[in-house]
């Protein structure tokens, strides 16, 4: 393939949903290990009626408002479901399950009531993005790299999710002991004086960050399986934290890219005329990569129990 | 209500039917603490909608027929849910972990075979979106019976299978005593989730079906502290979600079935978690108010009887309007009574709570339990012998 078809149409989609793909499996690393792992199913699916929320406040597709809509609604649902659990004394995956279908059930009647006939905003959007549509115009080839007008028409997309990743890598980065302290022996970070209640809220946000950027981009499948599946498919292979967040972020651009280039390339090579959905080709990989591991990755067993088991 | 086109009443006793076995399903899955396996069940059915579609066209089919995509997606579903079990019992990896795989994977795989079909010639019109979000319009009257038939049949099931169950959601060693295999008990509630998810697949959705099987038992828990209740309570509660969410769709234009049905659940439950007695938020906080107001008055009164000051103001107040003290803070007779009273009940609980012999009556004292309720009259009697040279002094 030559350089002036890979770098103005897969170039930039293959970029976006690599940084997109690691800016959920940095955090995803820490709730998986903190068993809260749905956060990020609850997260993904409340941002539709932040979208629609902000959408029908301000009026118009902007990007900014409905960001902070979906990160908004990220934020609402957290502290509704602990709310939930706490006062309502009910187990956290009901309460969890109670206010995430109903916050998406708001959402899609919302869609339903208000006029967006006009302007594309639908719930296919949401779940899948429109990964293919970030195409690069202004570039001819690879040497459009290094030329300044052509790189200022680069999708806003890659721009805003390099950010979100650099932002997401510098509050892990920031937080690394304190993070892996509460998350491994929360009791102990509690007598050390550490707010873990603090902690705990902030990685959520932090989630709710990456999270909703992707989804801008390439929409809440991929944020779910790239919150879960990499960090899951890193723990079956290794027993230190440092180690599973490298395999994790090894896992995630693998399956982006794999995804990207089996979506866009593997129909043709079967013979079919279509590309297939990316983000779902995506998280589909992501599963085939954990699976393998709970195949045969290394430390896939509970420590102590027997091999055969 | 009574003008329901023929079709609006089909979709509302399906709805209606659907909604009573999902409550009393999802009461037993509430109860085992799984209820989010829910979620990746349904997602799971995705592929396997996709996946008989194209095969009921490749076989010259028309690929939308009813029972096909039920079926396939029923098979799917079982897939994704032995890869659950498998995940958490074969691999280190928590429950939740397992959920979440699956359920993103299995949908990704479904959203690959949802373009492949859009690209295939006979799947321009399938329209199998209606199945995320779940779709009422152009249900066929075989659909319909489809839906109830279904619904009825698992809630006939879960009657069957209610007793081992709700042993295994109490007490699993209990039913393993009892030769109850809990791996199997938990294998068949799983199935029929699996069940009430592929037949309200067509109304609700598969992304919001889960809300079916959670809501109603989360609202039942707040009424009632006995199982059979629970599943009593929350079959009426989905009963009542799924056809009356189903009138209010049909009453306008521009209410989709699925989320009007998950709305009237959340509105019931909204509704218990406000005003259910005990349990609910309203009764919570009254009952923590009173202890508050029993507190203050307690130690408000002695105070007074010991001749301290007092200065917090809630305490003057309590003790103001129950006419303990006039307004300059000076106790009138009943405050004076009142006040020797819960002095005299502080030292006999004193007395009571040195004596190692007494530990258990002892272990009641909260600071605001009269010693008369724990104790018998003779028994203060014999506290007040002791307490006696004290008093004298």
């Amino acid at each position: 393939m030559s350089g002036a078809e890979f770098v103005p149409l897969s170039l930039p989609p293959i970029l976006i949903a690599s940084f997109a793909a690691v800016a959920c499996a940095l955090p995803g690393n820490f709730l998986v290990l903190r068993k809260q792992a749905m956060i990020g199913d609850a997260i993904s699916h409340v941002a539709l009626p932040g979208i629609v929320v902000a959408f029908l406040l301000t009026g118009a597709v902007s990007t900014w408002p409905m960001m902070l809509g979906a990160a908004g609604a990220a934020v609402v649902a957290v502290l509704l479901i602990q709310f939930v659990h706490r006062v309502g004394r009910i187990d956290p995956g009901a309460s969890m399950g109670v206010v995430f279908t109903a916050m998406f059930a708001g959402g899609v009647l919302l869609l339903e009531q208000s006029d967006t006939s006009s302007v594309h905003l639908d719930v296919q959007h949401a779940l899948y993005g429109n990964l293919e549509s970030l195409i690069w115009l202004d570039a001819f080839g690879w040497e459009s790299l290094l030329d300044p007008v052509a790189l200022a028409g680069l999708p806003p997309e890659l721009l805003r999710m390099a950010v979100v990743l650099v932002l997401v890598t510098g509050f892990i980065r920031l937080f690394w002991r304190p993070l892996k302290l509460s998350t491994f022996d929360e009791g102990f970070a509690r007598t050390l004086g550490m707010r873990t209640d603090l902690l705990g809220l902030a990685l959520v946000v932090t989630a709710a960050v990456a999270a909703v950027a992707a989804f801008d981009a390439v929409g809440s499948i991929i944020v779910i399986a790239m919150f879960i599946c990499p960090p899951a498919a890193a723990r079956l292979m290794t027993n230190a934290l440092e180690r599973q967040i490298a395999w994790s972020c090894l896992f995630a651009v693998l399956a982006a890219v794999l995804g990207y280039v089996l979506a866009g390339y593997g129909p043709l090579w079967l013979g079919a005329p279509d590309a297939v959905s990316a983000a779902g080709m995506i998280a589909t990989v992501s599963g085939v990569i954990l699976a393998l591991a709970a195949l045969f990755g290394p430390c896939r067993h509970r420590l102590g129990q027997p091999k055969g088991a | 209500m009574l003008d329901l086109g023929y079709n609006a009443t089909l979709v509302m006793i399906g709805a209606g039917l659907l909604g009573i076995a999902a409550g009393v399903t999802g009461t037993f899955l509430f109860l085992r603490k799984r209820s989010l396996v829910s979620d990746a069940i349904s997602h799971s059915t995705l592929p396997g909608v996709g996946l008989a579609f194209i095969v009921m066209v490749a076989f010259g089919g028309e690929g939308r027929n009813l029972f096909g995509l039920m079926a396939g997606s029923a098979l799917s579903a079982g897939i994704g849910l032995l890869c659950v079990t498998w995940l958490t019992t074969r691999t280190r990896l928590a429950e939740d972990t397992a959920i979440g795989a699956v359920l993103s994977v299995f949908f990704g795989a479904g959203i690959v075979l949802l373009t492949v079909i859009q690209n295939m010639s006979a799947g321009r019109q399938a329209g199998l979106e209606s199945f995320l979000l779940g779709s009422t319009a152009g249900m066929l009257r075989i659909d319909a019976l489809t839906i109830a038939g279904g619904g009825a049949l698992v809630l006939a099931l879960v009657v069957l299978l209610r007793r081992p169950m709700t042993l295994s959601a109490f007490d699993a060693e209990y039913a393993a005593s009892l030769g109850l295999d809990n791996r199997r008990i938990d294998l068949a509630m799983m199935g029929l989730v699996l069940g009430i998810t592929v037949v309200g697949l067509k109304i609700v959705g598969l992304i919001m079906i889960v809300a079916l099987l959670i809501l109603p038992p989360v609202t039942a828990r707040f009424w009632t502290e006995r199982s059979d209740r629970v599943v009593l309570i929350a079959g009426l509660v989905g009963g009542v979600a799924g056809a009356g969410g189903a009138v209010i769709s049909a009453s306008a234009p521009a209410l989709p079935t699925g989320p009007i049905i998950v709305l009237s659940g959340f509105a019931l439950f909204a509704l218990s978690f406000l005003f259910a007695p005990n349990r609910g938020v309203l009764a919570a906080l009254a009952d923590h108010l009173s202890f508050r107001r029993r507190v203050h008055l307690r130690q408000g009164l002695l105070a007074l009887a010991q001749g301290q000051p007092v200065y917090e103001a809630l305490t003057l107040r309590l003790l103001r309007r129950a006419g303990l003290i006039r307004r300059d803070g000076v106790a009138t007779d009943a405050g004076r009574a009142a006040a020797a009273k819960a002095l005299l009940d502080e030292r006999r609980w004193q007395l009571l709570r040195a004596d190692l012999a007494s530990e258990t009556a002892a272990a009641r004292y909260d600071g605001l339990t009269p010693i008369e309720s724990v104790l018998t009259p003779d028994q203060v009697a014999t506290l007040d012998r002791a307490l006696r040279p004290t008093v004298a002094s």
